[in-house]
């Protein structure tokens, strides 16, 4: 009864889905997603403080092909303390890297917005490193559903 | 009101529920258009609410569902109260004409009693009455689901109701089941209104930038008040995506608070939000924003005859299907709401007097298709209704008219908070069974789905209702099923709710991986073929004559 | 091929005073394959995504990120920089192929 296993199978179903619309299916198996190695990597195994970075995204996604996402990071970007990166990875999809965003001084503001894809129901995690070496972190759940039967 | 035929009935109805005398007393105890408008005015702004009409211009029978269940910390919390605890929590006599308007109680037997509730011309009446009362310190707001719901909206593509609902002049809207009529026929509708459609929570899909206005200032009893919009944030995963393709929905509640915050610099002194978004969300907003006056809620057609407090931000839940009005007066001074009075007003027809005018205007819009709408196809025996948490007997009856006409071992049909009630012993007229179908999706589909596929959809849905975080739900009610039996704990987490699904007729167990034939209707899918679900309700109803449905029992609840 | 692509840039505003931040919106079109899917007949499509954007004002690199297959076909990108000197602004958009589609702008700083 392990509840992400069946999210697992719900959201690649949708996917096969989603995918028999466009004459093509998905690789059936979800290969070991590797977001948990592509922080580690990231980070250099330091441990991220919670708060600073904000991740706008929609609690349940409208179209899972493309994904509004809005990530900002609390930060006076100045030439003595900006955010250098920001690492985006998402535990759901088939590989767990999405976009890694690099800001300078002259940025202004640490804030960016992409779209993303998500073949299932996932947790977006953004992990922000600022110009001293210090992370911050911030994680987001986005529901992938079949839709409907609504109103 | 009643022939002596008629009133023997009504008595042999009520008898089985309540003592003969005190039918006699409540029935002498009808309240008049003067209680139902009293209301001891206070302040400078009043603020009426309406939502969820539903396209229906005329006084409906609408049964409130008798099992709401609420998730999380809703859960046994307001709105999810129901029946004799509603009763109970608000004082109401059972057997009154508040029970009735109210709760799901003796509902058959006081429905013969009270008769039909609601009518946007007894509507038109009581939004008169409190403008001459109240003259420039009023200002109305309809909830939206308005455009949607009858035989007479889907025939017109909304415009039958429109052009009603225009006439009671409405400051503001905002909407949901408006967009599933398509992008260009919203615009052609939204641009003949006279009255700003407000949605903060919409943009563009290419830009991402805001669609609608987010909220407008108005002047009401020399307050500078300012009504925020929220269209319902899952229009596009609850119905087609393809119908607005360009547009992009979402709570979005940083916007709620930038525009909160720019209003008060633009110096609102009231902030009121139109929201669409259902009284869960509602609540878990009012929590996390600050700087909100007053939520009108809707799209959840909880109907709360007291005002709910969340923190210092006041949410009034209106009801559905034109069955009330709701009033709140505020007094609003030195920048700051210092009170309020608040009456959900339910709209008896026997006791207002019609707006001339509307009914006219009512009259004409229905006239081309009055025969068809009074078209008798069969009769009822029992009492139809859809609201509830499972299935409705008319879901069920839907779903028996899905399996039997299209052939199919099970049948699922969506989980719709609207849809009128038809009352045991009655005839079942076209208009009837379009108050329960009418949407711009209806083809119904055949499929093979796999044991497995049924659970996914299940547990889907169910996350949709019972997730313990309001903003992760959809504010529907659980999707209806034929030919399929389940339990259901919604305290388990995603994906592990359902269980013990049985396939009914055989009362085997649902293999996981055998395929079943499957018949539903309302697929948010492009392309879905099949004939509208109307059709085959009508011909199953033909082919019966008379209908019994019992409720059903193939939903079992279990856990805490 | 790639290069033949025109991008779409939406500056929020083209004249400023130094110290002023802009807001920049862009859309291009490219199909995003991830690598994961396959074809009718079965054989894995080969990944061809846009895996790098950059950005610079006047000579200078304001913004970068780097895409993986998750992101968008037809990719959006809006960021933000802070206006110091007049210039160029150009966005650069690199193919799995080599190849870059290229934008430009031009702001002006009083």
């Amino acid at each position: 009864m392990n509840s992400v296993s069946r999210r697992q199978v719900l959201g690649a179903s949708v996917g096969v889905l989603a995918a028999a619309g466009l004459g093509l299916s998905v690789s059936p198996a979800l290969a070991a997603n590797d977001s948990g190695d592509l922080i580690k990597a990231f980070t250099g195994g330091k441990q991220p403080t919670e708060g600073k970075v904000k991740l706008d995204l929609p609690e349940i996604a409208e179209n899972g092909n493309t994904v509004p996402m809005t990530v900002s990071v609390e930060s006076p970007m100045t030439e003595q303390s900006y955010v250098s990166e920001v690492l985006v990875v998402g535990d759901g999809n088939p590989r767990g890297g999405m976009a890694t965003f690099r800001f300078t001084p002259l940025s202004g503001a640490a804030e960016t917005n992409t779209r993303i894809r998500l073949a299932t129901t996932q947790t977006v995690t953004a992990v922000a490193k600022m110009n001293d070496g210090s992370l911050y972190m911030t994680a987001k759940q986005v529901k992938v559903t079949i839709g409907g039967c609504g109103g | 009101m009643f022939s002596r035929r008629e009133f023997l009935q009504v008595a042999a109805a009520t008898a089985a529920v309540m003592p003969h005398a005190s039918v006699r007393a409540f029935a002498q105890q009808r309240l008049t258009q003067d209680d139902l408008f009293r209301f001891d005015a206070l302040g400078n702004v009043t603020l009426l609410h309406f939502a969820d009409l539903h396209g229906q211009l005329n006084p409906v029978y609408f049964r409130e569902s008798s099992q709401n269940l609420g998730a999380g910390d809703a859960r046994g919390a307001l709105p999810h109260i129901t029946g004799k605890d509603f009763l109970a929590r608000f004082d109401i006599a059972a057997g009154s004409q508040a029970a009735y308007a109210l709760t799901s109680e003796d509902f058959a037997a006081l429905a013969k009693t009270y008769g039909r509730i609601g009518g946007l011309d007894r509507l038109a009446t009581a939004v008169k009455a409190v403008r001459a009362e109240r003259g420039g310190k009023v200002l109305l707001l309809d909830g939206g689901d308005t455009w949607q719901g009858s035989f007479t909206a889907n025939h017109t593509r909304g415009e039958a109701v429109l052009d009603c609902v225009k006439l009671l002049k409405p400051d503001a809207m905002t909407g949901h089941w408006e967009f599933t009529y398509g992008e260009a026929r919203f615009n052609e509708l939204t641009e003949r209104l006279g009255y700003p459609f407000l949605a903060l929570n919409v943009r563009d899909t290419e830009w991402q930038e805001p669609v609608f206005p987010p909220y407008k200032m108005f002047e009401a009893g020399g307050v500078k008040v300012a009504v925020l919009g929220e269209a319902f944030a899952y229009t596009p995963v609850a119905n087609p995506r393809w119908m607005i393709p360009k547009w992009t929905f979402g709570i979005r509640e940083e916007d709620v608070r930038a525009n909160v915050e720019k209003a008060r610099r633009e110096g609102a002194a009231l902030i009121v939000l139109l929201s669409h978004n259902g009284f869960d969300s509602d609540r878990k907003l009012a929590t996390r924003v600050a700087g909100i006056n007053v939520i009108l809620t809707a799209h959840t057609h909880d109907a709360l005859p007291e005002v709910v407090k969340v923190g210092k931000t006041l949410l009034i839940a209106s009801g559905s299907n034109g069955k009330f009005l709701s009033r709140l007066d505020l007094d609003v001074r030195d920048g700051a709401l210092k009170d309020f009075r608040y009456k959900l007003i339910p709209l008896f027809p026997d006791a207002i007097a019609p707006d001339a005018a509307m009914r006219a205007a009512i009259d004409m819009v229905r006239a081309p298709f009055a025969a068809e709408l009074a078209r008798e196809v069969g009769r009822t025996e029992s009492l139809l209704y859809r609201r509830g948490s499972f299935n409705g007997t008319f879901d069920d009856l839907i779903c028996s008219a899905l399996i039997e006409e299209r052939d199919a071992e099970i049948a699922l049909s969506p989980g719709f908070r609207w849809g009128t009630t038809v009352l045991p012993g009655s005839p079942i007229t076209v208009e009837d069974i379009h108050d329960a179908t009418a949407i711009t999706y209806p083809n119904v589909y055949r499929l093979p789905m796999s044991g497995a596929r049924l659970k996914e959809i299940h547990e889907d849905v169910a996350d949709n209702l019972f997730n313990p975080d309001p903003y992760y739900q959809q504010g529907g009610d659980m999707v209806r099923c034929g030919g399929l039996g389940y339990k259901i704990d919604i305290g388990q987490p995603a994906g592990s709710r359902i269980s013990g699904m049985t396939h009914l007729k055989s009362g085997k167990p649902i293999d996981a991986a055998k395929d079943y034939t499957v018949a539903g209707w309302a697929s948010v899918n492009e392309g879905t073929e099949g004939p509208p679900v109307w059709e085959l309700v009508e011909k199953y109803i033909a082919r019966k004559k008379v209908v019994t449905v019992e409720p059903g029992a193939a939903v079992k609840v279990v856990g805490g | 091929m790639a290069a033949a692509v025109k991008p779409r840039i939406k500056l929020d505003r083209k004249e400023v005073k130094a110290g002023d931040i802009v807001e920049v919106k862009a859309l291009v079109q490219h199909v995003m394959e991830n690598g994961q899917r396959k074809d009718p007949q079965g054989n894995t499509i080969p990944r061809k995504i846009l895996n790098k954007f950059t950005c610079t004002v006047a000579g200078k690199q304001v913004f970068e990120a780097d895409f993986e297959p998750a992101i968008s076909a037809n990719p959006y990108i809006q960021f933000k920089f802070k206006a110091t000197v007049s210039g160029p602004v150009v966005l650069t958009w690199t193919d799995d192929d080599g190849s870059t589609i290229v934008g430009e702008e031009t702001i002006t700083v009083s």
